[in-house]
């Protein structure tokens, strides 16, 4: 009648060997409304620290650029006396403008890494589970700033090295982690936001490239924001590198700074970040 | 509408979905039963990723059009999604992660508490057959080992519809069989629904106990197969254009049912696109 099948069908054997999923026929109970957002970016965090163990190899050549920018620009800049930093060495001054620098080209690099996500139909799953947007895209952000951590030890670790006096106060490194995790949150999530506008890979390069440089020179990582003309400085104030700079620099030299401002500048573009991303999440889907 | 909501797992009523000016769902009409296994046949860009895509929420559709276990799509996107497992057509397990953690990430997300994630992950990967390759990374699986990783990754949620889009493309004979196995075995055991789309029609013939041919954005025709194939069989007995012993195949009705221009507007670019990502991922 029908053609014939490529194989046998064992199906009955099969059922004999599934008794063993008594776990598969019961739906998990679901975790109450205020709960989801906290145990949705804790699983997205482990699968990027999971991912990071499986593979080290992004942690080192990503480490290769500020090791760079530290031993060769650093040194240089240092030996030239150029840059106004008040008597600090300016190793010393370019160490928290680095870290910040390497967490935003992490961070720059999600809306490329989703879009990725959505070729390869992840993230259209992800979609499919019962969490929400915002979850999801905070997920991505935290992940982001793990990813960052990560980097910040390695710049942080290159910078004692080459001797520069950092603190070791672990109430200020604590103040530092969150620093990082929140400028990566809002740098991916600009790079998310994005994507979900051009929703091509190719076309986010090209902006990508086009905003990391002006928000890397238009901050105070390489420079005080004193030595900038008006209208850069301008820019600078509102730039959230600038104040993830200078709050980095505080906890981390004792320098002069306005910690709670930059805890607010940062904690509220980080709020915007997810909010505009996870609004246009869906868009990559369709 | 026939019977009670309950006994219904799907229903689309003139559901439309247009990108653009394309039209690519148009007035479906469909009910999948609780319980059984639903084929939704059909040539690349005949709107089956559409619709199913309308079905998981993942394209936005108004109130009314699609209903989920009397879950509308519109209005109660999370309670719909916690009822499905969605297997889509890419390739989709995270290739830089092992097997288990690929699925103990669904656990997660569908809140499997702490204490039972690991023995359920287990029992997921063991329903597939991964128990042994569960802690290599999925970049070392086969096409076929893949597939069956995203099923486990859909199993885990223990889900009352699973919704396959194209299962077995790319897949050589062998991992398709043994796809299908996994699937029947776990529909055996679980009582699932199972809603899955596909071209080759001697699968969607051999597996499925209901299929719904679909060609330009419509059910063009529903039933058994052998219902469609003994339908179209007896009219061409009377019609005098067939003998009585063969049966016609499933193709055969098809082909009734869509008239000619079958080849000339078979999958948009994307479709194309993606298929051959999927048959280079799969090697």
């Amino acid at each position: 009648m029908s053609e014939a099948p490529a194989a046998p069908r064992t199906a009955s054997a099969d059922r004999a060997r599934l008794e063993g999923i008594g776990l598969l026929v019961r739906p998990p109970q679901p975790r109450a409304g205020r709960r989801v957002l906290p145990a949705r970016v804790a699983a997205m965090c482990a699968v990027e620290l999971q991912k990071l163990r499986h593979d080290r190899t992004e942690l080192y050549t990503r480490a290769v650029q500020p090791a760079l920018w530290l031993l060769i620009f650093g040194q240089t800049f240092t030996r030239i006396k150029a840059i106004p930093t008040d008597g600090i060495p300016y190793i010393d001054y370019l160490a928290p403008g680095i870290i910040a620098q390497s967490a935003m080209f992490i961070a720059i690099f999600y809306g490329i890494q989703i879009i990725w996500e959505r070729d390869a139909g992840v993230l259209n799953k992800l979609l499919v589970t019962p969490t929400p947007r915002s979850a999801l895209i905070t997920g991505k952000a935290f992940a982001a700033g793990v990813k960052s951590l990560v980097q910040a030890v390695v710049v942080i670790v290159i910078a004692a090295l080459l001797g520069v006096a950092l603190t070791w106060n672990p109430l200020k490194l604590l103040g530092v982690a969150v620093v990082v995790v929140l400028g990566s949150a809002f740098f991916s999530c600009l790079s998310m936001t994005i994507a979900g506008i051009v929703l091509s890979r190719d076309r986010l390069m090209g902006i990508g490239q086009a905003i990391t440089m002006p928000l890397f020179f238009g901050s105070n990582a390489l420079y005080p924001v004193s030595v900038m003309p008006g209208w850069l400085q301008a820019v600078s104030k509102v730039n959230p590198l600038s104040h993830q700079v200078d709050a980095l620099r505080g906890l981390l030299l004792g320098t002069p700074a306005d910690l709670p401002a930059d805890f607010a500048v940062l904690a509220v573009a980080a709020a915007l970040g997810i909010a505009a991303a996870s609004s246009l999440l869906g868009r990559l889907a369709r | 509408m026939t019977g009670d909501a309950a006994a219904e797992a799907v229903t689309c009523t003139g559901l439309a979905y247009a990108f653009g000016g394309t039209k690519a769902v148009d007035g479906l009409d469909l009910t999948v039963r609780e319980g059984e296994v639903f084929g939704l046949l059909g040539p690349n860009g005949a709107g089956k990723t559409t619709a199913i895509r309308c079905i998981t929420t993942l394209l936005p559709v108004p109130p009314g059009m699609v209903g989920v276990f009397g879950h509308d799509a519109a209005r109660d996107r999370m309670a719909v999604r916690r009822l499905l497992g969605y297997v889509p057509q890419q390739l989709s397990a995270d290739a830089g992660l092992t097997g288990r953690e690929n699925v103990d990430l669904f656990a997660r997300v569908f809140d499997v508490p702490r204490r039972e994630r690991a023995e359920r992950v287990a029992q997921a990967l063991a329903a597939v057959d991964l128990a042994d390759a569960a802690d290599r990374l999925a970049s070392t699986y086969s096409g076929g080992m893949v597939r069956r990783l995203e099923l486990a990754q859909a199993l885990v949620s223990a889900p009352r519809l699973l919704i396959l889009d194209e299962p077995t493309i790319g897949l050589d004979p062998i991992a398709r069989t043994s796809v299908w196995e996994h699937i029947e075995a776990v529909r055996a055991a679980t009582g699932m629904t199972v809603l899955v789309t596909t071209h080759y029609m001697d699968e969607a013939d051999h597996y499925c106990d209901r299929v719904g041919l679909m060609h330009r954005g419509r059910v063009r025709a529903l039933g058994t197969p052998v219902e469609l194939r003994r339908g179209l069989g007896e009219r061409r007995r009377a019609e005098g254009t067939a003998d009585a012993d063969t049966l016609p195949t499933l193709e055969d009705v098809f082909r009734d049912v869509a008239g000619s221009g079958l080849d000339d507007e078979s999958g948009d670019f994307r479709d194309v696109r993606s298929t051959r990502r999927t048959a280079h991922r799969v090697g």
